[in-house]
């Protein structure tokens, strides 16, 4: 069997910035926002990982995305990281070029957090109301 | 044949998390687009979370869903669990047990239900009266060991919180082995039944290229030939210790869904009577009092498929963040490319087939793109769906299918 972990480490070698394997089948691994279509590439189109979902969060010094990837072949979780620093602008480049099943998310991370994505078919409002006011991001820190 | 017809389905279903809104484009007989638009139903609950305590949010997130309510709780409390070091090394022996017993018998009610309400829309309402009549005694069963026919509240981080009393086991062995027959009936009348071949077999084809590309997951993808099952890749509860298979279909039509849906209940049969046999006796419940900082995800295979939650914590009561991304997400996205090509009296089944819930078709119209005037009703559509299968009745007692 592929040993998906070091696959990942030695076709993105030094662009991997962190690597954590929390336990056998979890591992969280960060990259750079320009890589996170390399690195989604590689996961979904070459090593045949499925995208599972992807998280946003607001710690207050960043905006950050993970990316979920399952192997299902043995069941080991892959979950890119990305840091977004540019809270007043924050943008990545999107996954929906690559495969349409992360067009859902990436509206609603942009709804919810104000994540611009680069590149999107259809960057509207997927779960907000009409009327929730622009620029109101309710996952943000400050909105809570 | 250029007249081009805009039928909205939507936006209302109280029974499932996502109330869809289904946007047809339409020409002549044949759907060309679809427009698919959610959120009418969107509560905050990921924000919500963020002012309970760890304890708070499994009776929280039960309330997602009501047909899959075990679902999400059970992958809240795997989520804090891998924080935690892993549902294995937290929660006691016992306690594995009903929890993957609890999971199962969900997934025949789910499954049950999903069978009726198809049923009932290509005109066998046989087959809707009968699904629900068998599935009443597995709410029995859940009446009996949880104390509720649906919302369960039997999940919480370390352990259920309640036990199964020895005298019931007997009864759940019963309801068990009375449901066997009943999963006979459904499986010969889809089966062999060649109205509901001709029906659903080339009925909303998802096929397994388009099913890798949108990510679906559960009976969705598995009916296309996609070989994922959370319960095998990932094993929680006691599934480990059982014997039983994942099933697999190549054709990604909605006969193909059918057949999977009914052969994993026999699946889920057999795991609960694995699971009332080597019940373990013990403690239910290892009582975690501290969550340390940390990030931790749960899966769960839910009726419709991959059940996800992720959950951080900075080592307070509250989580910071928690995600929460039920099957549909992935599923109902997909219809997309399962409904169009299809023809219009195929639609309200294609986009049922995936399982969602039903309530939003029966407030199907269908409107002249033109002047937006409304030329058909829920009701109608399902009329359309339910002539359909008339028609090729007739066609076979003529000879001519």
């Amino acid at each position: 069997m592929m040993i998906i972990k070091d696959a990942i480490r030695e076709r993105l070698g030094n662009k991997i910035i962190a690597w954590e394997e929390k336990s056998s089948r979890r591992v969280y691994f960060t990259v750079a926002k320009e890589d996170i279509l390399e690195a989604a590439r590689l996961l979904f189109k070459e090593l045949g990982l499925r995208f599972a979902i992807a998280s946003g969060a607001d710690t207050t010094e960043a905006l950050e995305i993970l990316y979920h990837f399952s192997y299902d072949k043995n069941g080991e979780f892959y979950s890119v990281r990305v840091l977004l620093r540019d809270k007043a602008h924050p943008e990545i480049d999107s996954l929906a070029r690559l495969f349409p099943g992360a067009e859902w998310i990436e509206r609603e991370i942009w709804e919810m957090l104000g994540i611009k994505f680069k590149g999107h078919p259809n960057l509207k409002r997927l779960l907000l109301a009409e009327d929730w006011p622009e620029g109101n991001y309710p996952l943000r820190r400050e909105s809570s | 044949m250029s007249h081009k017809v805009i039928v909205p389905i939507g936006p209302y279903h109280p029974l499932q998390e996502e109330p869809e809104f289904f946007q047809l484009y339409v020409e002549g007989e044949r759907v060309v687009d679809i427009d698919i638009i959610i959120g009418y139903n969107h509560r905050g609950i990921e924000k919500l979370a963020e002012d309970k305590h760890f304890d708070q949010v499994p009776y929280l997130v039960e309330r997602i869903c009501g047909i899959c309510s075990s679902s999400h709780p059970y992958a809240y409390c795997l989520a804090v669990e891998d924080l935690l070091g892993g549902e294995a090394n937290v929660v006691p022996e016992r306690a594995l047990y009903i929890r993957t017993l609890i999971d199962e018998l969900q997934r025949i009610h789910s499954h049950l239900l999903w069978l009726g309400l198809a049923g009932h829309f290509i005109g066998y309402n046989t087959v809707w009266m009968w699904a629900w009549k068998y599935r009443e005694p597995v709410l029995d069963c859940f009446e009996m060991i949880t104390g509720n026919r649906n919302n369960y509240a039997m999940f919480k981080v370390g352990g259920v919180r309640r036990d199964i009393k020895d005298d019931d086991i007997p009864v759940l062995k019963k309801a068990m082995d009375d449901l066997v027959p009943a999963l006979d009936l459904f499986r010969g009348a889809v089966m062999d039944d060649p109205v509901i071949q001709a029906r659903l077999k080339g009925a909303g084809i998802l096929t397994k290229a388009q099913a890798i590309d949108w990510c679906v997951v559960g009976p969705t993808a598995r009916a296309s030939g996609v070989n994922i099952d959370v319960r095998r890749d990932e094993p929680y509860g006691a599934i480990d210790r059982l014997n039983w298979n994942v099933i697999v279909e190549r054709e990604g039509d909605v006969f193909a869904k059918t057949i999977v849906r009914i052969l994993e209940m026999y699946e889920s049969v057999n795991i609960i009577r694995q699971c009332l046999k080597g019940l373990p006796p013990g403690e239910i419940d290892a009582d975690v009092r501290e969550i340390p900082a940390g990030e931790g995800i749960g899966r769960v295979e839910a009726p419709r498929g991959e059940c996800f939650h992720y959950v951080r914590s900075d080592g307070t009561n509250r989580p910071v963040r928690l995600k929460v991304r039920a099957p549909s997400y992935m599923n109902v996205a997909s219809d997309k490319v399962g409904a169009v090509g299809g023809t219009i009296s195929d639609a309200t089944l294609t986009l049922a087939a995936v399982d969602p819930c039903y309530c939003c078709t029966e407030r199907v119209t269908v409107l002249n793109k033109t002047d937006n005037k409304k030329i058909m009703n829920g009701w109608d559509l399902i009329r359309l769906s339910q002539e359909k299968t008339r028609k090729l009745e007739e066609s076979l007692k003529n000879g001519r299918l």
